[in-house]
């Protein structure tokens, strides 16, 4: 039985048996000290939005309180997408990571439980006063606990497992490419794109303007092309802006949406740093209390680059990444379909027959064709830890270190996949 | 071919954006029509039980500050396109409070319409959002099955009530039965009828007023009291009246019983005459 914090309203009815903690080798039984951490005010909304966030990448929750604060983690199934938000200790009313001389806690927790916790940002921010997380080393539930108004208190037993510590190597002083701007302005920026649009380009075109496109991947198959948007930012949106022209990626769109919505709630810069396609890029926001890092694989090229500048080939044709919004007045430069006509029509006339050519048939000047089936993309080192993992994306995983020692020792960058100690397989 | 087009003022854009979604609405796919006075948005949807065409025409000068156009030929002024109507009325979206939006037919890799969107922004610096919907061109011999529909001298000419009011009747009628009769008459009243095996219903306006009668060859000698009826599928309907954001000036339904029996409900609202036969 371990302590019950206090003020716990817990019926006595058969129900209230704490349950068997399921056959698990626990072999720091004994030294594990309690957490215990108390959030109050707008911070619990801040907290809220973080773990919404968060859900939107991963199916678990690593928590994980450091010395240096609280650290709540999650990874995707196909390891393509890593996120990390650190809460320092100042960002809570109280912070004790651990009990004095035991060893740091780490826990996994289905994403779905704690989620519902802080479900309704609406009812956080309105109702609720203080949040209390707990989690003690005999126990088998993290509790959260709600302070809400007029006495209101609402307690969360959630179970979790014990595992190692996730953490995904990358280092963003790596990266030769950063942009920063404020989170607004990327919200903005990205408006425009389908709300069910699953990848996006970002690159630097002519004149340094930043240029976001849709991206889809080219299907054979389908008669159906899809709507191409691209949204083309100033220089002068970004505060910092540090990257070549040419420079560009493509990254999982909807994974990013849940750090910008989260950044423009706290009213935070946000940050890129990039490499050459097929590298990790990684994104952060930070203020004095909080330090958030979502890393997101992008895609790899298969063809190599074009000589142009400002055009970067992909396994299908694409215009060039240059700004649309040049000040020269419009002309019909590039508007001519009139070959396109021409050479329609005469299938027609020949045919004799109704039937519209398919869109491909331009005369224009054909961009080097690339094989159309899509290309092996999958990385070699990819495991698929999980059985039944969604259709294989076209992105590397991205390489995780195993911690198993305590926190504080380097880590290399070994290809090393973290293994969680799923105890019960 | 060519074609471009600028809408500069809030309202015109507005508009043609409230005009897109409700093409959108009202089926996937539409044709649209350039010529040098007029846009057209048409819908030829021939099912064996009663189709549903739509003809939308638009003033051009209305909505574009700058209209410039070349269509196939010089005897063939016109360009015929084929769109999915969701991409349209989407990339109008972005243009919500837009400083200018420009339109354009170009061959990016393949032909599409580019719609540009100039945003206002903070900075300096402009904000540009660019939308390049898929297009087909839609070839000069099958352009006669897309001309004006004729409309003919209907039996049946009325105002219709209060489009919103209609719908909301419609909606609850929907979950009774799926098809509905129109009655109408030319003493300005219009019923709208559902029957099952169980129940009946039966919603009356009055007081709608009638159109002048177009041409002295309708029947004169028709009894005005004596009720003209369709009977049409109602998700059709509701189609239309789900699909009306545009605050028509009139919209009017007309009956027309042709020599082979043939019934048909045309139903017409006035900002851009919308033919919509059903």
């Amino acid at each position: 039985m371990g302590a019950e914090p206090a003020g716990a309203v817990r019926g006595k009815g058969p129900r209230a048996r704490r349950p068997r903690r399921a056959g698990q080798c626990w072999p720091w039984f004994g030294r594990r000290g309690s957490m215990k951490c108390l959030v109050t005010g707008s911070n619990v909304k801040v907290l809220g939005k973080a773990v919404h966030s968060l859900s939107r990448i991963g199916d678990e929750l690593y928590l994980e309180p450091l010395e240096d604060g609280l650290s709540l983690r999650t990874v995707n199934s196909s390891r393509s997408a890593y996120a990390c938000f650190l809460f320092a200790p100042l960002f809570f009313q109280q912070y004790q990571a651990t009990t004095p001389g035991q060893d740091l806690l780490r826990c996994k927790i289905l994403m779905k439980s704690f989620l519902s916790v802080f479900r309704s940002l609406v009812m956080l921010e309105k109702t609720v006063e203080k949040c209390c997380i707990s989690l003690n080393g005999q126990s088998s539930r993290l509790v959260v606990q709600l302070h809400c108004k007029f006495g209101v208190r609402k307690t969360h037993n959630l179970s979790f497992q014990d595992c190692e510590s996730l953490q995904a190597v990358f280092d963003p002083a790596l990266c030769p490419h950063v942009l920063r701007a404020p989170a607004r302005v990327l919200g903005e920026a990205v408006l425009p794109f389908p709300p069910a649009l699953a990848e996006v380009t970002l690159g630097i075109g002519r004149g340094c303007r930043v240029i976001l496109r849709s991206y889809h991947e080219e299907d054979a198959d389908s008669t159906v092309r899809a709507m191409v948007t691209e949204v083309c930012l100033g220089e002068e949106d970004f505060q910092q802006l540090q990257a070549q022209e040419g420079a560009a990626i493509t990254f999982c769109l909807k994974e990013f949406r849940g750090l910008l919505s989260f950044a423009e709630s706290a009213n935070l810069n946000l940050c890129i740093h990039f490499d050459a396609p097929g590298r990790p890029a990684i994104f952060t926001v930070k203020d004095s209390l909080l330090d958030g890092h979502f890393v997101l694989a992008t895609l790899s090229e298969t063809d190599s680059y074009s000589q142009d500048l400002g055009s970067l080939e992909r396994h299908r044709p694409v215009p060039q990444l240059q700004a649309h919004s040049t000040p020269h007045p419009d002309d019909f430069a590039n508007d001519d379909i009139d070959s396109y006509m021409i050479a329609m029509e005469t299938t027609i006339g020949n045919e004799g027959s109704r039937a519209l050519p398919s869109i491909s048939l331009s005369p224009g000047p054909q961009p080097p064709q690339s094989p159309g089936s899509p290309s092996e993309e999958e990385d070699e080192a990819e495991p698929s830890t999980v059985p039944g993992t969604p259709p294989p994306k076209k992105f590397r995983s991205l390489f995780f270190g195993s911690i198993l020692a305590p926190v504080g020792s380097p880590q290399g960058p070994s290809p090393v996949l973290a293994e969680d100690s799923e105890g019960e397989g | 071919m060519k074609f471009r087009g600028k809408i500069v003022d809030g309202a015109c854009l507005n508009h043609f954006t409230r005009i897109s979604n409700m093409i959108a609405k009202l089926a996937k796919t539409c044709t649209l029509r350039i010529s040098p006075d007029k846009l057209n948005f048409i819908l030829c949807d021939k099912l064996a039980n009663g189709g549903v065409s739509m003809w939308c025409e638009l003033e051009q000068e209305n909505f574009f500050s700058e209209f410039q156009m070349e269509g196939f030929s010089a005897e063939n002024n016109e360009i015929y396109l084929e769109l999915t109507s969701e991409n349209l009325s989407r990339a109008l979206k972005t243009a919500q409070n837009a400083r200018a939006l420009k339109i354009k037919l170009t061959n990016k890799h393949f032909p599409c319409l580019t719609v540009s969107v100039e945003l206002f922004s903070m900075s300096s610096s402009t904000r540009i959002a660019t939308h390049d919907i898929p297009i087909k061109v839609i070839p000069r011999k099958l352009w006669k099955d897309l001309q004006e529909p004729m409309v003919p001298d209907p039996d049946v000419s009325i105002y219709l009530p209060v489009l919103k009011t209609m719908k909301s009747v419609v909606e609850k009628m929907k979950n009774i039965s799926s098809h509905l009769v129109v009655e109408a008459n030319r003493d300005g009243e219009l019923n709208l009828k559902i029957e099952t095996e169980l129940v009946c219903v039966t919603t009356h306006f009055k007081d709608l007023g009638n159109p002048p009668l177009a041409s002295e060859s309708t029947s004169q000698d028709r009894n005005p009291e004596h009720m003209a009826e369709v009977h049409i599928d109602i998700r059709k309907l509701l189609q239309f009246l789900a699909g009306q954001q545009v605050n028509p000036t009139k919209a009017l339904c007309m009956h027309r019983i042709c020599h082979s029996g043939k019934k048909t409900l045309l139903l017409r609202v006035e900002t851009n005459e919308t033919y919509k036969r059903l």
